[in-house]
C-alpha cells in the first residue's frame, strides 16, 4: 500500500541524493517526492510517497533514519492530514467546446491560466483523487502537455513538526 | 593568530588522539602533508591507497579507536573504494581524508578530479565534501564522533585544495551537536523483560554472535551470559573470538563452511538470541529453512537490522554491553543439560575434521599454529579456502585476535589489515594467513612492512590455484574448471629475500612443526610458503539453497583427500 513519509532534513546540498540514492539502491519505489525550505531556512521538509508492504516501509524508515541529515521522519500514513498537489494541463480546445472545458475547470474550481486559440492550460490543486479526476475529464479534449507536482501534506490540528502543540 | 584549514585539521587530529596516519602523497593532498611535517602523528607510507585504507581498518580492529588514512584526489581517492566498502560492510571505525581539486576547479572534469563522496555515498556512514575552511574543525569532530558511535563504519572527507591551504581562525570544538545522529544506547527495558521470559522458558535455546559484540566490549557479558543460563554460543566469522573456543559451551563458527553441529543445534535451536548480527545470506543457508523452531530474540545497535532478512519474535535496540548487563541481572541461573547433552553428542559425531595420513594438509597446519601460539596471536586472513580454514581450525580465545574481510570478502586485505594491526599493537605476534591468489592482489605493501619493520608472519598456501572458485566450479559447474590455475606464480619464499625478509618453506608434514617454530621465533618479517593442493575442499559446506543442517560433510567422496 501507499505510504507518506514526512521527513525533516538538513537543508544542505548533496542530501536529495543521500535519499533518493538509498531508495534507488535497496530497490524501495517512490511514487512522488516534493522537496522544499520551512519556516526554519536550515530544515527541508520532504513529503515522500512510497509503495510497498509493511517490512518495506519498515526497512525505507530505518534506512532513512541512519542518514545523518535525517532530522525527523514521521509516517503520517494513518494520521488525519491535508495533502495537495498541483496540476498544469495544457488541453487542445476549439470554439466548440470551450464554454464545456470552462465549466469542468468551475466544478473542480480549478483555474485557467493561458488561453491560445487552440489550447489553454488549466492549474488545478487537490489531493491525488481529485487531481485524477481532472486530468481524467479533460482527456476527452486532448492534453497536449500535463506538468505534475509530488505531494506536499501536513497533518492537522495543533501538533507541529516538532510534535509540539 | 591564523592557521591553515590544513593545519586545523591535523590539529583536530591530534585531538581525536591519532598518533598513526596510513597515506600515499599527491598534489590535491598538499597543504595536508605539509602540515604534517609539524605534527607528532606518524605517517605510514603505503605502496597503494588500497592498502592505507585496509590499514586504517587492521589498526581500528585492533585498538578499537578509528583508523586514519589519506589519499589524494581523482586515482587516489578511487583506490581506496573497495577499501572503503571492506570497512563499510564490517562496520570497521575508519576516517578518510581525501584532498580534491580546487573549489573553482569542481565539476569542471579537472586533472585527478572525481566526485569521491558522489561515489562513497553508499558505502560510508556519513561523507562530507568541505566547501568552507572553518568548518574543518567541526566536520573533524564530527567525522570521528560518528565513525566511532552507534555502529561504527567509515566516514569520508573530500577536501579541496584551495580550502585546505586557506586561513582560519582556528577554534577547538568542544561538542558534536547532530539534530540527525542519536545512537539508542539503552535496551527498552520491556523487551528485555520479554527476553528474559523467552529464555526462562526455553529448552533448547543458542547463542549466535556476531562482530557487534566484540565493537561494543561485550565479550565479558557475552561469556557471563551463557554460563549463568549455561546456553552454547556459536559465532559468525566476524564473531571469532569473542567468546573462547576452548570453552565447553563453544559451538565454533555457524553458517556456509561452519561447524556441523553448530548448524545441528541452530536448526534444532527453540530458542536463538542473535547478539550483534545481522542474519547474513552466508550464515542463514535458505532463509527459510533457518532455525524453523526458533523463537528469535534480536539484540542490536542499528535498529534497521532489526527485522531485515527475518521476522523477529524479540527486537532490542541497544549497545550489547548495557543490554547483556540488564539481562544477566535480570536471568534466573539455568540448565540444560538434555540439550547441551544433546550437542556434545554432536560434537562426537559429526566433528570439524580433515584427512589424515602423510599428505601435507592445511587444516592441518592451521592447527599447528593454533598451538605454537597458544590460540593467542592475532591472525589476519584473506579471502578463500586458507581463510574459512583458518576459520575453523585456529581456535580463537581472544577478542580482536581474527581480523578478515567478513561482509565484502575482500582479498588482498589480509596483509596490510596485518601491517596496521601490528602498527596498533607492536608487541604482538601478528600472522597473515593468505593464499597465492589474495596475497597477490596486496603483496606490494611488503615494502611497506619492510620500511616499518614489522615481524608479521606471512603464511600462505600455495595451490597456484583460485581454490575456493575452484571449489564452486567443482560443485556447481560439473568441474568445467576455468580461469582458476595460476602457472605465472613467483617463488614467494625468493620473494621475500629480494625484499630483506625471510622466506621459508613447508612442503611435507613432518616440516610443519619446526618451520613454523623458526619462523613464529625469528623476530623479522617472513614468508612461509606451504605447497599443497589445488584439489583440497573447505568442508563443510552448505550447497546454495539449502538449509543448514543439509550441509555436505566430510568424508566425501575421493576429492577431499586426494589420496
Amino acid at each position: 500500500m501507499k505510504h507518506t513519509l514526512s521527513v525533516l532534513v538538513e537543508n544542505k546540498p548533496g542530501v536529495l541524493t543521500r535519499i533518493a540514492g538509498l531508495f534507488a539502491r535497496r530497490g524501495f519505489n517512490i511514487k512522488s517526492l516534493a522537496v522544499g525550505e520551512t519556516e526554519d531556512p536550515e530544515v527541508s521538509r520532504m513529503t515522500i510517497v512510497v509503495d510497498g508492504d509493511d517490512r518495506i516501509i519498515e526497512q525505507v524508515t530505518k534506512q532513512l533514519n541512519k542518514l545523518v541529515d535525517v532530522i525527523k521522519l514521521s509516517d503520517i500514513t494513518h494520521d488525519e492530514f491535508v495533502d495537495r498537489e498541483l496540476v498544469l494541463i495544457k488541453v487542445h480546445c476549439d470554439a466548440s467546446n470551450r464554454s464545456e472545458i470552462i465549466q469542468i475547470v468551475d466544478v473542480f474550481r480549478a483555474r485557467i491560466v493561458d488561453m491560445g486559440r487552440n489550447s489553454m492550460i488549466i492549474e488545478a490543486t487537490g489531493d491525488s483523487g481529485k487531481i485524477d479526476a481532472i486530468e481524467t475529464s479533460l482527456r476527452p479534449f486532448g492534453i497536449r502537455e500535463l506538468v505534475r507536482t509530488g505531494k506536499i501534506a501536513m497533518v492537522r490540528g495543533p501538533k507541529t513538526r516538532n510534535g509540539e502543540a | 593568530m591564523g592557521i591553515t584549514a590544513a593545519q586545523a585539521l591535523v590539529k583536530g587530529l591530534e585531538e581525536e588522539n591519532v598518533t598513526k596516519v596510513f597515506g600515499y602523497p599527491g598534489g590535491a593532498v598538499l597543504p595536508i602533508y605539509d602540515a604534517l611535517i609539524d605534527s607528532d602523528i606518524q605517517h605510514v607510507l603505503v605502496r597503494h591507497e588500497q592498502g592505507a585504507v585496509h590499514m586504517a581498518n587492521g589498526y581500528a580492529r585492533i585498538s578499537g579507536q578509528p583508523g586514519v588514512c589519506i589519499a589524494t584526489s581523482g586515482p587516489g581517492a578511487t583506490n581506496l573504494v573497495t577499501g572503503i566498502a571492506t570497512a563499510y560492510m564490517d562496520s570497521v571505525p575508519v576516517v578518510i581524508i581525501t584532498g580534491q581539486v580546487a573549489t573553482s576547479m569542481v565539476g569542471t572534469d579537472a586533472f585527478q578530479e572525481v566526485d569521491i563522496t558522489g561515489i562513497t555515498l553508499p558505502i560510508t556512514k556519513h561523507n562530507y565534501l568541505v566547501k568552507r575552511a572553518k568548518d574543518i574543525p567541526r566536520i573533524i569532530k564530527e567525522a570521528f564522533y560518528i565513525a566511532r558511535t552507534g555502529r561504527p563504519g567509515p566516514v569520508l572527507i573530500d577536501i579541496p585544495k584551495d580550502v585546505a591551504a586557506s586561513t582560519i581562525e582556528y577554534q577547538p570544538v568542544e561538542k558534536v551537536e547532530l539534530r540527525g545522529y542519536k545512537p539508542n544506547y539503552k535496551g527498552h527495558p520491556q523487551q528485555i523483560e520479554r527476553a528474559v521470559r523467552l529464555i526462562n522458558k526455553s529448552k533448547k535455546p543458542v547463542i549466535y554472535v556476531g562482530g557487534g559484540v566484540i565493537n561494543s566490549g561485550a565479550t565479558e557479558e557475552l561469556y557471563e551470559l551463557a554460563w549463568k543460563a549455561q546456553m552454547p554460543v556459536t559465532t559468525t566469522l566476524m564473531g571469532l573470538g569473542s567468546f573462547p573456543e576452548d570453552d565447553r559451551l563453544s559451538l565454533h563458527m555457524l553458517g556456509l563452511h561452519g561447524a556441523p553441529y553448530a548448524n545441528y543445534a541452530v536448526t534444532n535451536a527453540d530458542l536463538l538470541i542473535g547478539l550483534g548480527v545481522r542474519f547474513d545470506d552466508r550464515v542463514t543457508g535458505a532463509i527459510e529453512k533457518f532455525a524453523p523452531q526458533a523463537k528469535i530474540i534480536h539484540i542490536d545497535i542499528d535498529p534497521a537490522e532489526i527485522g531485515k532478512n527475518v521476522v523477529v519474535d524479540v527486537p532490542i535496540v541497544g549497545d550489547l554491553k548495557l543490554v547483556l548487563r540488564d539481562l544477566i541481572e535480570k536471568l534466573e541461573p539455568q540448565e540444560h543439560l538434555e540439550w547441551l547433552e544433546q550437542i556434545e553428542q554432536w560434537k562426537q559425531e559429526h566433528p570439524l575434521q580433515y584427512g589424515n595420513g602423510d599428505r601435507l594438509r592445511p587444516q592441518y597446519v592451521i592447527e599447528k599454529l593454533g598451538e605454537l601460539t597458544n590460540h593467542r596471536a592475532v591472525v589476519t586472513a584473506d579471502v578463500g579456502q586458507h581463510q574459512m580454514w583458518a576459520a575453523q581450525f585456529y581456535k580463537f580465545t581472544r577478542p580482536r585476535s581474527f581480523l578478515t574481510s567478513g561482509g565484502l570478502g575482500t582479498m588482498g586485505y589480509g596483509f596490510p589489515a596485518a601491517i596496521g594491526a601490528q602498527i596498533a599493537d607492536p608487541d604482538a605476534l601478528v600472522v597473515t594467513v593468505t593464499g597465492d591468489g589474495s596475497f597477490q592482489m596486496a603483496m606490494q605493501e611488503m615494502g611497506t612492512a619492510v620500511e616499518q619493520n614489522l615481524p608479521i608472519k606471512v603464511l600462505l598456501f600455495n595451490n597456484n590455484s583460485l581454490a575456493l572458485v575452484r571449489q564452486l566450479q567443482h560443485f556447481y559447474c560439473d568441474k568445467r574448471y576455468t580461469a582458476v590455475s595460476f602457472t605465472g606464480n613467483p617463488d614467494f619464499a625468493k620473494f621475500a629475500e629480494c625484499y630483506g625478509a625471510v622466506g621459508l618453506k613447508i612442503e611435507t608434514r613432518d616440516q610443519v612443526e619446526p618451520v613454523l617454530k623458526e619462523a613464529l621465533n625469528n623476530g623479522r618479517l617472513t614468508i612461509i610458503e606451504v605447497s599443497i593442493s589445488e584439489e583440497e575442499l573447505v568442508l563443510p559446506m552448505v550447497p546454495n539453497a539449502r538449509g543448514l543442517d543439509e550441509m555436505v560433510q566430510f568424508p566425501f567422496g575421493e576429492e577431499d583427500q586426494c589420496e
